[in-house]
């Protein structure tokens, strides 16, 4: 860049600093305080770094070559993945020994569930998936266009930019920042900020589309895309709000009561099948086959796959809404279509097994593509309970229950999280040019730890959940109530400690992949024999 | 004839075709919220927040009770029976946003106005579990401590009269006042209040005369959930669901 471009950004980056510097001065709120202060450090530093490399002098070529791809940025992503994957996990692990051990809130402002949980949803979901997302589809849409990132260096600012979002989000969650909707919790301040990357993203994303050098566009893409397009519009909508004051953090939604819920959920759900489902399922249509070395099993039942998904999920948001005031019309509709859902879910997840149709025998040997296997079978069970949940009378039992809460994570831990890191597994060697994992044996272990915190998480709150339902509803002869709520709150104990031992298994295997892939990048081997191998033959 | 090729070969196509496909059904679903009688319409004894109530509402949203308390009762016998007459949809129509919640780890909320004592509320709040030994909910003594600033208040009331709450300009203009009169133990004000929010409460919610603090706004808000709707006059049929 040249001197006068270096000039025009460090101008407005000294503007952005002084503006926050005046935000903080006035602001209203010690928390929106705080993140003014956040913003024109930011600013400030990057004023540094920008005026470092400062001159008039006219430059040659922009160095970065167009014949290679834009790999550094997603090196970032991996390591910003992993990080943020590990920090929510032992957020989650935190909040369940809350609920087993009330006393671990402390009773302090920062501390307390209500505030600890969207942390950890926002961690895993978003700082983890998220991170997952972007780095994988940078990698993805580059290969499969055979052509460089769009946009230079726009790339960087989406990673640094989700980064800071991620912290404002953070940071104000622990001060009581929040907008209550669940998943899309911050602020209208972060709000906005996360719209702007989100737009430099999708311009990266798509802009690397329309340069491909492919004349056809790859079916992970397609997934992609959708996820990105749908992601925005879903967050604007649900976002709409009116601040206080531009000088404080506090927004009145712009909707209200019944139509405000619907939205929430018709997000909400959506977050589920956009950002949790299509974007990874853009994840196993390149990672799987490229790992199998065979391709997608069915390219027609790909198309169907997308389209029926994509359609079909948007309508299920109301089965989060089943018997309240929302009217009956719109629950039944939100029923039918997440019944409806099951089929393009098996669908995909049959095309994703069936691509190791032929090469099954690698599973024996390739814990990484074991992993990807399992995730994708994970999927196809939560993609079952979920419609079957969504019946209104199988809902009317566990709607306000544990059992959702099982749900979500046999959705996020199994398939999400399996995946992601089955795909960090195969990405990280490949990045930092390494000839394979610095040890086999170790993700075969964090496969089993994880899997068996899957399994203990998922039945400890399908028996919460159910015992739960089942409670609250019971009668004596009389026809009295047999139990109070508080004894009810009580019998969930033991299940709560089961919880979580499951959440600390998967938190253990997500630590041995840390040294698993920091031995990796080092560039250390271990000699072991190949899982599966025989002991004879070695 | 239709090829799928045509698509995967022009991204601005998968694009278009992308966004319609997944614009529709929130489009069907949502729209006609907003002009059906039975979302729409009023029920008699609704009111806006009173300052305090609403300045308390804004703690429970910002410590996050709605991640274990709902506050929306199903048309069940057993929910009937523990909480109250279900929820209508008139009662959340100046929620913004709503509070129905999704998790009952605790109990629901939408009726538990008037249930319990203001003592009751102030020593469960600080320590949930001297008054109920099974609970698991954090304790919240800090906000016995924590002194509410007035200043702010009939911006908050502004906000939501943008947004279609129907607060009058007096009701603005007097917000300060309002919020002080509702906490205060000598009833100062509390007539003019209840002028303007009829079923208010007033009086000295966290027992410390003369300190307006955040344990007097949430309690109040507490004590006013589900207590404005009269279901002893209120007719069924009006609210087909």
């Amino acid at each position: 860049m040249n001197g006068y471009g270096v000039l025009a950004k460090l101008i407005s980056l000294g503007v952005i600093a002084l503006v926050a510097v005046i935000a903080a001065a006035k602001g209203h709120d010690a928390a929106y305080v705080f993140h003014a202060y956040v913003i024109s450090a930011v600013a400030m530093g990057l004023i540094v770094y920008y005026s470092r490399s400062f001159s008039f002098a006219p430059v040659g070529p922009a160095p970065a070559s167009e014949s290679t791809y834009s790999d550094e940025v997603i090196k970032a992503g991996m390591i910003a993945t992993v990080f943020w994957g590990v920090a929510g996990f032992l957020l989650g692990v935190v909040i369940a020994s809350q609920l087993a051990w009330p006393a671990l809130n402390l009773d302090l402002p920062w501390t307390t569930f209500g505030r600890l949980r969207p942390l950890h949803t926002s961690a895993v979901v978003f700082a983890f998936g998220g991170n997952a997302l972007i780095a994988t589809s940078f990698y993805v849409v580059q290969r499969t266009c055979r052509t460089r990132l769009a946009f230079g260096n726009l790339a960087w600012f989406v990673f640094w930019g989700y980064q800071l979002f991620i912290v404002l989000a953070a940071t104000g969650y622990l001060l009581g920042v929040t907008e209550s909707r669940e998943y899309a919790e911050p602020e209208w301040y972060v709000d906005i900020w996360i719209t702007l990357v989100w737009v430099a993203y999708f311009l990266v994303f798509f802009g690397t589309l329309l340069k491909r050098k492919e004349p056809h566009i790859y079916v992970a893409n397609w997934f992609y895309l959708a996820f990105i397009v749908t992601i925005a519009m879903l967050h604007i909508v649900n976002n709409l709000a009116v601040p206080v004051s531009f000088l404080g953090s506090k927004s009145y939604s712009l909707f209200s009561g019944v139509q405000d819920a619907l939205i929430q959920w018709w997000y909400g759900h959506n977050a589920v099948g956009f950002f949790l489902t299509a974007g990874f399922l853009g994840m196993m249509y390149y990672f799987v086959p490229k790992r199998v070395g065979r391709p997608v099993y069915s390219y027609r039942l790909s198309i169907v796959h997308f389209w029926s998904l994509i359609f079909l999920y948007i309508w299920a948001g109301p089965h989060h809404l089943h018997y309240t005031a929302l009217p009956d019309w719109a629950q039944t509709l939100g029923m039918v279509f997440s019944v409806m859902l099951w089929m393009p879910s098996w669908g995909g997840m049959i095309n994703g097994l069936m691509t190791l149709s032929g090469a099954w025998d690698k599973l024996r040997t390739d814990p990484v593509l074991r992993m990807m296997v399992l995730s994708v079978a994970f999927y196809g069970m939560s993609t079952f309970e979920g419609p079957m949940m969504s019946i209104k009378s199988v809902n009317s039992l566990s709607h306000y229950t544990d059992w959702t809460i099982g749900h979500v994570h046999s959705g996020a831990l199994g398939w999400v999280g399996m995946i992601s890191m089955a795909v960090v597994y195969d990405l990280v060697p490949k990045l930092w040019k390494k000839a394979d994992l610095y040890s086999n044996r170790l993700v075969n272990w964090h496969l089993w730890l994880a899997t068996l915190g899957i399994v203990l998480y998922a039945s400890a709150m399908w028996v919460s959940g159910i015992m739960q339902g089942l409670m609250w509803r019971e009668y004596d002869d009389q026809g009295f109530l047999v139990y109070s709520f508080s004894e009810s709150v009580a019998a969930m104990y033991p299940y709560y400690v089961i919880r979580m031992t499951g959440g600390l298994l998967f938190l253990i295997g997500a630590l041995i992949m840390v040294y698993n892939l920091i031995r990796t990048v080092r560039g250390d081997s271990v000699s072991e024999s190949a899982v599966g191998t025989p002991a004879l033959a070695t | 004839m239709f090829n799928h090729a045509t698509i995967e070969r022009n991204a601005t196509i998968l694009l278009v075709l992308g966004f319609i496909t997944v614009a529709i059904g929130g489009i069907v679903e949502i729209a006609p919220l907003f002009y059906l009688q039975n979302t729409i319409e009023k029920v008699e004894g609704m009111r806006p927040y009173t300052p305090l109530e609403l300045a308390g509402r804004n703690v429970y949203v910002r410590e996050g009770c709605y991640t274990c308390h709902s506050q929306m009762i199903r048309p069940f016998r057993d929910e009937t029976e523990r909480y109250g007459h279900y929820s209508l949809a008139a009662e959340s129509m100046y929620d913004h946003p709503f509070q129905w919640g999704s998790k009952r780890t605790g109990p629901d909320l939408a009726r538990v106005g008037n249930r319990y004592s203001d003592d009751w509320h102030r020593e469960h709040l600080a320590d949930p579990r001297s008054v109920v030994p099974e609970s698991v909910m954090p304790g919240y003594p800090f906000l016995m401590q924590a002194e509410i600033d007035t200043k702010y208040i009939a911006d908050h009331l502004r906000a939501n009269q943008l947004i279609g709450v129907p607060y009058t300009d007096e009701m603005v203009q007097s917000a300060r006042a309002d919020m002080i009169a509702q906490a205060s133990d000598t009833g100062e004000g509390a007539e003019d209040l209840m002028k303007r929010y009829p079923k208010s409460q007033a009086r000295d919610f966290d027992g410390q005369p003369g300190k307006l603090t955040e344990m007097d706004a949430l309690v109040a808000y507490l004590q006013m959930l589900g207590t404005l709707v009269d279901f002893s006059t209120f007719k069924a049929e009006t609210e087909s669901r």
